[in-house]
């Protein structure tokens, strides 16, 4: 039960984590004109930050027991 | 070239090879090798969420207000993280419980409430069948698209298609075709549809390839990647402003995190996702992989989103063309007839996948939860009494199949290109987020009533109803505009899209707020103000606590009544058919180490419970529990009886932790207590041998003077020299008798701790001295040599000097003693050696043999043959001498070989601090150590 327990909390800060990097005013910061190598920066932020929880998710999901 | 007939063969194959595909799976499935127990066929399933509305409409919102499509995703994508939590429960439960569908599970928190589950059917339809016209509609579209090849024409200004040539209607009927055949093959307790879930991992997997493949195709094809193709939308104006969308929309972040939670709600509560997240679930394992693989699935298919749309904007930029068939156009303007033919197939397959599962999840419900309830409370029907159910069970999934697909083809055939079809996905999403309060509450708050459930529910749903719904149908023109210009009845309060004034939202974030609001609220207060009945809060505990009761036993604690084997098997038959029943029952009694049948296997509760999870899987938890009510004799729970049983549960968990303790503890004091006994027994073994030696030692000495003194007492002529003689012999046996008991006494005083111990700073050179002088005699009577070897000066040692001089006078006397006969040599010396000083006493006697060292330091033991020779001593000597000096710290041991003397040698440990003073002083064998 444990074990479940100490991966079920990682989950929820993981999803915590979510709320607060797609939500004002994270979001707000990268709202801005201007590129990251030739892409809109909202939306190379908006693909990284997606990738990286979903990359923490991968640790989470395979590693913790 | 395409042509229509290409297409529509192109389109038949791959349906076809959708049949194969499912046919092929569950024949493998009958055969026991299931080919989607896999984590990634599970995963891939469950990207249904991604319809012909994510393939087309993405881009088409893409092209109107940017990133703001990517809520729909990224919220599914937290969600996700929390499954790990919430979805790990209600698969539990729902496979512990048989639960087949959403309707089944709610209704089944709630007290197996049909009430419930009927309402929430009805939501369930009213809030999707648009959503599956509008897939309908996107394969009809796409197909006319596609037939005005080379020229690119938009839909509705094509006209009216013949029946014949409705591409809708076709799709319709194959898909009915195939949910019948892949979804209502048989009856299946677990109703899980293997054939059925093969079929849309691939088309999962179909839809992510043909986007992909347009989205390399714009970006790198038509464009030189993202660089170019961003560089050259931010050229034009109106592009540029949509990079940075959130800016200056009114309520722009607010509706981001609306149509967030929106989504959240959706991944897990939309009939489609429930179906195949949880009740074609196969393994809870798999949850694991899915958790990643999913949300990695999302990402892919929406990385070209964004270039596409911006991609049809440069392309089409006189609006002519819909954005929403970006992805199918853009390859037709560019000429790649093979490109167009996938894109179409990929929208068909990621359209018909939404149908199938949509459809199976909602025809079910339809059944189990609408259907059924009633049809077995109308007793006209005597349904009771009817021996096989099977067939009429699957009849009514199938007419709900079929009736669900001509709904939807009807409503698309009316709504046509009303805005009632067109924005109907996220009204869809809302319709479904209701189920939320009801289902999340229930899984982790006991205090959930039914009549809260059911007031939520209908709040939210008339909310969503009036804000949503009722916008969408006047917009559609079917009712007058003033409706939503002035609100009813000209009271402006109302407007539906500005409810109580609330105005600067999207009409998708204005109906959350005011559905959930109602939905929460009214779910909360009605559950506060009224205490659950007795099925409630069963159901509740059977819920909330799932993971503390394993096994199916969980719910049979709250069962009392009687019941008979028979009965519950004719049941189970009824609506399983017999082979299923047989299966059933065998299993049950299996579980029991019993045969089946076996006049031994008892209707007890947990038989009852049994039977009536296994006819939940097939008929909803609702209906099951009139079934089975229906033939057993239940005695009615009060809410006190069922609050007695949970209460008693906890505390026989309270208790058997404790037990668990208690019983551990009590094993650690059995252990210990076993240890004590086996040392108590080895002493008191000794003690008996102890008392025994001592009398016998005692009964020599006494047994001679008695002899003596006997013979001196009978014969008074005894001449004097002999006389003297034996009073002498009498003397001597009198003072080993002394010397015994003073030994024997000693040693209890040792062996008990109660000897005083008169500690003080002794120097061993003084002890030696000292022994020597009082043995001189005994030395000189038997003609010994002795040698004597000291240090100058050596380090005092802490003991008691009497006792120092007694082990002394022991080791000389036996020297003395074992010494050889005629040219005895005794040689006594005293080393330091590290921090103790050693003494050894060597003599030049017939030596131990190596079998006797250890024992002549036990008691009462005399090297020897106590036969022939006369004992030289008590035999206590050296054990007391041992006693002494491990007192003190020291070791007391012999060496020695046969026919070579022996040296007994003991240490004694340095005081420190005389050693300290000592070390500036240097003695001569220190210094040449």
């Amino acid at each position: 039960m444990s074990e479940f327990q100490s991966k079920g909390q990682r989950f929820v800060a993981l999803c915590m984590l979510g709320l607060v990097l797609f939500n004002y005013p994270i979001l707000a910061l990268f709202n801005v004109s201007g590129t990251v190598l030739g892409v809109p920066v909202l939306y190379a932020y908006l693909f990284v930050a997606w990738a990286a929880l979903i990359a923490l998710m991968v640790i989470v999901a395979e590693t913790v027991d | 070239m395409l042509h229509g007939t290409a297409i529509i063969f192109t389109s038949f194959a791959y349906l076809g090879l959708l049949f194969a595909i499912a046919y092929f799976a569950d024949k493998r499935a009958d055969a026991g090798r299931s080919v989607i127990a896999s984590p990634y066929i599970y995963s891939l399933s469950l990207a249904v969420y991604a319809t012909a509305w994510t393939f087309y409409g993405s881009v088409g919102r893409a092209a109107s207000d940017g990133i703001g499509f990517l809520p729909i995703y990224i919220g599914p994508t937290l969600m996700i993280a929390l499954w790990w939590v919430v979805l790990r429960k209600i698969l539990r439960i729902s496979k512990q419980n048989r639960i087949t569908s959403l309707a089944d599970f709610i209704a089944s928190r709630y007290g197996k409430s049909a009430l419930l589950g009927g309402l929430v059917t009805i939501i369930a339809i009213i809030g999707i069948l648009p959503y599956i016209s509008l897939q309908l509609k996107a394969v009809s579209n796409s197909f006319t698209i596609l037939v005005q090849y080379p020229e690119i024409i938009m839909p509705i200004t094509v006209g009216e298609t013949p029946a014949r040539e409705d591409t809708a209607l076709w799709v319709a009927m194959i898909l009915a075709a195939f949910t019948i055949a892949f979804g209502t093959r048989h009856l299946d307790v677990a109703e899980h549809h293997q054939g059925m879930v093969a079929a849309i991992a691939f088309e999962s997997l179909v839809k992510l390839l043909a986007f992909l493949a347009v989205g390399v195709f714009v970006t790198f094809g038509i464009y030189n990647g993202f660089g170019d193709l961003f560089a050259r939308a931010a050229a034009v104006p109106k592009l540029r402003a949509m990079m940075t969308p959130l800016e200056g929309v009114a309520g722009g972040y607010a509706n981001w995190v609306w149509l967030t939670i929106l989504s959240m709600m959706a991944i897990m509560f939309l009939p489609r996702q429930f179906q195949v997240a949880v009740v074609e679930n196969v393994d809870e394992k798999h949850l694991s992989k899915a958790i990643w693989l999913f949300p990695v699935y999302m990402l892919a298919i929406n990385i070209f989103v964004l270039p596409i749309a911006f991609g049809g904007l440069l392309r089409f930029p006189d609006g002519t063309v819909d954005a929403d068939t970006f992805v199918l156009t853009l390859p037709m303007a560019e000429k790649h007839e093979l490109l167009a033919l996938l894109v179409f197939i990929g929208g068909l397959s990621a359209a018909t996948g939404m149908i199938i599962v949509e459809t199976i999840a909602l025809s079910t419900m339809v059944c189990n939860d609408l259907v059924m309830p009633v049809l077995l409370r109308l007793r006209g029907l005597r349904l009771n009494e009817r021996p096989d159910l099977t067939r009429l069970l699957l009849g009514i999934r199938r007419g709900a199949i079929v009736l669900i697909l001509i709904l939807g083809y009807l409503y698309f055939r009316l709504a046509g290109e009303a805005y009632a079809l067109v924005s109907i996905g996220l009204i869809s999403f809302a319709a479904v987020a209701q189920f939320a309060p009801a289902i999340l509450g229930g899984i982790f708050w006991k205090g959930g009533t039914r009549a809260g459930a059911l007031w939520g529910l209908s709040a939210g749903f008339g909310i969503w109803l009036y804000t949503l719904l009722l916008p969408a149908i006047a917009r559609s023109g079917w009712l007058p505009g003033s409706l939503l210009d002035d609100g009813p009845f000209g009271i402006a309060l109302l407007r539906p899209l500005q409810l109580f004034g609330l105005a600067g939202l999207d009409s998708i974030s204005h109906a959350m707020i005011w559905s959930m609001i109602a939905n929460v609220g009214a779910y909360i207060l009605v559950s506060l103000s009224a205490s659950p009945n007795a099925d409630e809060h069963r159901q509740a505990s059977v819920f909330v606590d799932v993971f503390r009761h394993t096994g199916e036993a969980g719910g049979a604690r709250f069962w009392r009544g009687t019941a008979s084997v028979p009965d519950l098997y004719s049941l189970l038959a009824r609506f399983l058919g017999t082979a299923a029943a047989d299966g059933a029952f065998v299993e049950y009694a299996s579980a029991k180490g019993l045969a089946w049948p076996d006049p031994a296997l008892l209707a007890d509760a947990g038989l009852v419970h049994y039977v009536e999870v296994q006819l939940a899987g097939a008929i909803g938890g609702a209906s099951a529990r009139i079934m089975v009510a229906s033939v057993v004799k239940e005695e009615t729970l009060t809410i006190e009886e069922v609050r007695d049983i949970l209460d008693e549960a906890s505390q026989v968990v309270v208790y058997s932790h404790r037990l668990e303790q208690k019983s551990h503890e009590l094993e650690a004091a059995t252990a210990e207590l076993r240890e004590a006994n086996e040392r108590l027994k080895e002493l008191d073994r000794l003690k008996d041998d102890f008392v025994s030696t001592v009398t016998h030692e005692l009964r020599t000495p006494l047994t001679s003077i008695r002899a003596f003194t006997e013979i001196l007492l009978d014969d008074p002529e005894v001449e004097l020299g002999q006389r003297k003689k034996f009073l002498g012999i009498i003397t001597k046996e009198t003072e080993r008798l002394t010397r015994l008991i003073n030994q024997v006494l000693d040693l209890a005083k040792i062996e008990s701790g109660n000897a005083e111990w008169a500690e003080t700073d002794v120097d061993l050179k003084d002890v030696i001295s000292d022994t020597l002088g009082a043995m001189g005699q005994v030395f000189k009577e038997r003609n010994i040599e002795v040698a004597v070897h000291l240090p100058d000066k050596v380090p005092l040692v802490t003991a008691d000097l009497d006792r120092m001089i007694q082990v002394m006078l022991n080791l000389l006397s036996n020297a003395a003693k074992f010494c050889d006969a005629g040219n005895g040599r005794v040689e006594i010396s005293l080393v330091e050696r590290g921090a103790s000083l050693q003494v050894d006493v060597r003599d030049n006697g017939r030596g131990i043999s190596p079998e006797h060292q250890t024992e002549i330091f036990s008691k009462f033991h005399q090297v020897g043959d106590t036969l022939t020779d006369k004992p030289h001593g008590s035999g206590l000597g050296l054990h007391i001498s041992r006693q002494i000096i491990e007192h003190f710290g020291g070791r007391l041991w012999v060496e020695s070989d046969l026919g070579c003397g022996a040296c007994f040698s003991f240490t004694v440990p340095t005081r420190v601090s005389a050693r300290a003073g000592y070390t500036s002083v240097p003695s001569p064998i220190g210094a040449s150590e």
